[in-house]
């Protein structure tokens, strides 16, 4: 019980050395009316044993996917963690450390995040990726910040195709940052590109997602192209995983891209912890947010890696920071980091086109057992809307009673929608298992 | 060491996929990648040994000691780490309904509860990320009651302390406040006559650090909750150092409104080379209804996300916060219980234990009793034989050490913040003491070893000046600039590092 080293001679060795009598002493700057003076009202301490099995019986009230046959995606995604990953992220060294303030004790991290940061920028088609943001929620605040300061203008443009847990996030920050956010509809499952660019007038940045939150293909050139018209910043929101697949960012003119990373190498853990990922042209990176590595030499000329630009930052700059983050997500990038050197080039495309291909049998199969596909002219990346024909909530219930979760019921975000779920589709779902869904949706 | 993509190999792969044997899905030519992004080409065998090669080139708490002031850099426990692997906790999607979550839900009402109990406040929301963004969030917080109240116009400025982390003011600016700055006196507390000069009717409130970032529990805590609470404003409690005081004085009972809590420091998150952290926060009665959605709620046996809360300042963070933080956090406070206090109790007397056998050595600028951690001052060292934070810090490295924060708080020159935490055994701080002492008499008797120290790293001291300079930030392939040339002079920026 407890992690603790000292015996009692120990104690008492030490307190004569302070020159006290007791620990309680050691107290005595704590005025007497804010001392705690009664035992915590917690439960008992628990063993390693009893802890275990606690934690297990909480568990096993879970619903989680290795009982549940699932088709839940809507910004998080059962993508398969190969072992890998676990073996790296639990090396003690790189796991128990901290943000590598002293370089020659932190290469391996520094390393690390500079071939994550290589990754990030190789993937986006971008300049300069930071070592993370907190999720794919924050990174868009960060990016709107940016935004703000490099263009002088106060109003952000969000696609309503944008997941929304995105955007409440960037409502909820956007008082402080003196913002004004503006949304623009989606007509038919994707953006208007005239419509964007009406909208963008003035628009410190345009935050548009690719695939979108319906798993959509956006016009995303067009839209970027709508956004620089108006000489607002366009920041492309992406899917790692589809960028084997997909253009890079960088390549149709945004000037940033972010996204969440938990594609990549984390699972999905009930939402976090998780990284965001934020990269962007060499125009904003003395705005960038957030630790960011670079390159240098040591006093043999040996190549090193230290934390650089560190003047944005809060331990140096305070109240004039780019941002006030300190603690990231460095463990988890390194997951993402590791997930894409094990898939390769190759394996990163051959993973999108699976998804995809999934996805188009999953829709043929559910259109030929009488369903409606919500957006039907629409091509979907790894997750696609459908009509169910009645409450969407209803049939989940129904469906989950056979143990399928068919995905998202759309109606929570969406008017109009009530009768849709999001269905996602990855590599871990075979054809036998979208043959059980259109099987059990079909009875329910 | 070669980058990862310096050992690719063209055609070389690691994982196989499975390949349902299904026609290709096909992408719109306009939008479909051109050329391939140039990810590393390796076999999985040789992915692990890079990935291996970089953790021995890297320090963390099981490799030794870590006394990071203000980092709380304790013990991980491994169980903690089988735990949240369970699969009930790692597949679980957070748009699972309400009925397939209801373990998940428990531990963070749990959870909620444990940290009400241990700040002496009424409500929790676990969602922030990490500390500093607990710090935003309890701002916006802030902002919300003060506009409901109808004061929000009025109240724009928020006091902070010149010993604060930097994050403190940097998230004053990002929740669009103006930021004032409290000097502390010579006992290290806020200077109060300061305090009363700066607070009016136009302050929203205080961020404070107790024990501050000193390592001193602020004596006149009473007063200044006074101070703010006389003019309708509101205390932020900034729990970096929560650590101290677990159990022994609650940041509720000192009189602050809001705290943040970092569990990856006091809860013994692994810090996983920069983070995942998790900085729940915990606040009075009277700004629960502000407080981000959705809120864990009980309801008789069951647990419940409650989206209905008109006056919440929305959402800070995606879904419910980082849920595998809460597990190990979670599992932390149900090893110790009650026993959390002993926990504050022995992170406190090694702390002090540490101090009584460096005082000697080294500057110490507020000579009192500290609680988990204290700030010694290399200014001597520097003065009379140029030795600086810096080079102690760099020499402590040759002895098997992770050096302490230095150069913070700002208040203290050559500041080295030394934090041992409770899970450190006597003979390490007595080796650690005994280091730190010998480096002393190098200053004096050897100055040049302390100052190309460290002598037995994977790389010597690098030059912080050109990296910045340079700014390369990714590797360039073919293109990749050549900088190896050496530097004469190792230009390092004086700057904190830590904390």
């Amino acid at each position: 019980m407890g992690y603790l080293s000292l015996t009692q001679r120990d104690r008492e060795e030490m307190l004569a050395a302070i020159g006290v009598s007791s620990v309680e002493e050691l107290f005595r700057d704590i005025p007497a009316r804010v001392r705690f003076d009664r035992e915590l009202a917690l439960d008992p301490p628990l063993g390693e044993q009893e802890l275990s099995r606690h934690l297990e019986e909480l568990a096993a009230r879970n619903a989680d996917t290795s009982r549940e046959l699932s088709f839940l995606g809507a910004g998080i995604y059962d993508h398969y963690v190969p072992a890998i990953v676990d073996a790296v992220l639990q090396r003690g060294e790189l796991l128990t450390a901290y943000t590598p303030y002293q370089p020659e004790m932190s290469q391996g991290v520094l390393q690390a995040i500079f071939e994550y940061q290589t990754a990030i920028c190789e993937l986006t088609g971008m300049d300069v990726s930071n070592a993370s943001g907190y999720d794919g929620t924050t990174v868009a605040a960060d990016a709107c910040f940016v935004a703000k300061h490099a263009t002088g203008r106060s109003k952000v443009v969000v696609t309503e195709a944008t997941n929304p847990q995105v955007r409440q996030v960037v409502k909820t920050y956007a008082p402080g940052f003196g913002l004004e956010i503006v949304e623009v509809p989606h007509r038919n499952g994707t953006t208007s590109p005239d419509e964007l660019r009406r909208a963008a007038a003035d628009a410190a940045c345009v935050i548009f997602q690719q695939p979108n939150f319906f798993g959509c293909l956006e016009p995303a050139p067009d839209l970027a192209a709508a956004a620089a018209d108006a000489e607002a910043i366009p920041v492309a929101h992406v899917d790692l995983v589809s960028l084997g697949v997909l253009e890079a960012p960088g390549v149709y003119g945004c000037g940033m891209a972010i996204g969440e990373g938990q594609s990549a190498g984390n699972y999905q853990s009930f939402a976090g912890p998780h990284y965001g990922f934020l990269a962007a042209r060499n125009d904003y990176i003395r705005r960038m947010p957030g630790r960011i590595v670079g390159e240098t030499v040591d006093t043999a000329g040996e190549r090193g890696y230290v934390l650089t630009l560190q003047t944005r930052e809060q331990h140096i700059r305070r109240e004039k920071a780019t941002s006030n983050i300190t603690t990231n997500q460095t463990l988890l990038a390194l997951a993402g980091l590791v997930h894409l050197s094990w898939l390769g080039p190759e394996g990163l495309r051959e993973l999108g086109e699976t998804c995809m291909a999934l996805g188009e049998y999953a829709k043929r199969r559910l259109v030929d057992a009488g369903f409606e596909l919500v957006f039907a002219e629409r091509t979907t990346f790894k997750e696609f809307a459908i009509r169910l024909g009645r409450s969407a909530k209803e049939v989940v219930g129904a469906a989950r009673a056979q143990g399928v979760h068919p995905g998202y019921a759309l109606g929570r975000d969406y008017e109009g929608l009530d009768d849709a779920v999001l269905v996602a589709v990855t590599e871990r779902r075979s054809p036998a298992d979208i043959d059980r869904l259109v099987e059990v949706l079909a009875a329910a | 060491m070669r980058l990862i993509f310096e050992k690719s190999q063209s055609g070389r792969r690691g994982g196989e996929l499975p390949k349902p044997d299904l026609p290709a899905a096909d992408v719109p030519v306009e939008l479909r990648r051109a050329s391939p992004p140039r990810l590393p080409e390796l076999a999985e065998p040789e992915i692990l040994r890079h990935f291996t090669e970089l953790s021995t080139r890297n320090f963390g708490i099981d490799t030794g000691f870590y006394p990071l002031g203000s980092c709380t850099m304790k013990y991980n426990p491994r169980v903690n780490e089988r735990l949240v692997m369970l699969p009930g906790f790692r597949d679980l999607h957070p748009y699972q309904e309400e009925d397939g979550i209801q373990g998940a839900l428990e531990l963070m009402w749990r959870l909620q509860e444990a940290l009400i109990e241990l700040s002496g406040l009424h409500a929790c929301s676990l969602q922030p990320a990490a500390g500093s963004q607990g710090e935003l969030t309890g701002l916006m917080l802030m902002r919300a009651y003060f506009e409901d109240r109808g004061e929000g116009d009025r109240r724009d400025t928020i006091v902070t302390a010149d010993t604060a982390h930097g994050t403190n003011p940097a998230s004053v600016t990002m929740a669009g406040y103006k930021l004032a700055k409290v000097q502390t006196d010579a006992r290290g507390n806020v200077d109060v006559a300061h305090l009363r000069e700066l607070v009016d009717e136009r302050t929203a409130g205080l961020m404070l650090t107790n024990p501050s970032t000193l390592g001193l529990f602020d004596e006149h805590i009473e007063e200044i909750a006074a101070i703010f609470h006389d003019v309708g404003a509101l205390l932020y409690y900034d729990g970096a150092n929560l650590n101290a005081v677990c159990g022994l004085s609650r940041p509720g009972d000192m009189g602050f409104d809001i705290v943040h809590i970092n569990l990856h420091k006091t809860f013994s998150q692994p810090h996983g080379g920069g983070g995942p952290g998790g900085g729940p926060i915990v606040v009075r009665e009277k700004l629960e209804p502000f407080l981000p959605v959705p809120a864990v709620v009980k309801g008789g046996e069951r647990f419940r996300l409650d989206f209905d809360r008109p006056k919440s300042i929305g959402k800070v963070r995606g879904y419910t916060g980082p849920f595998g933080v809460f597990v190990r956090s979670y599992a932390y406070i149900r090893s110790y219980g009650p026993r959390l206090r002993e926990m504050s109790e022995v992170a406190v007397l090694n702390a002090n234990y540490l101090l009584a056998l460096l005082k000697e050595a080294y500057d110490l600028p507020y000579d009192r009793l500290c609680m988990h951690e204290f700030v010694l001052s290399a200014r001597t060292l520097k003065r009379e034989h140029g030795i600086s934070a810096t080079d102690v810090a760099k020499r402590l490295m040759d002895y098997g050490f992770h050096p302490p924060t230095i150069y913070f708080p700002l208040v203290v020159p050559e500041a080295l913040m030394i934090e041992p935490t409770e899970t450190e055994a006597k003979e390490t701080l007595d080796a650690f003491a005994e280091a730190m002492r010998a480096i002393a008499g190098e200053a004096a008797e050897n100055p040049d070893v302390v100052k190309a120290a460290p002598h037995g790293r994977p790389v010597k001291r690098l030059d912080e000046v050109r990296a910045a300079k340079r700014a390369i930030v990714r590797y360039g392939f073919e293109d990749h600039p050549d900088l190896a040339e050496p530097t004469a002079e190792p230009r390092q920026l004086e700057a904190q590092k830590g904390a």
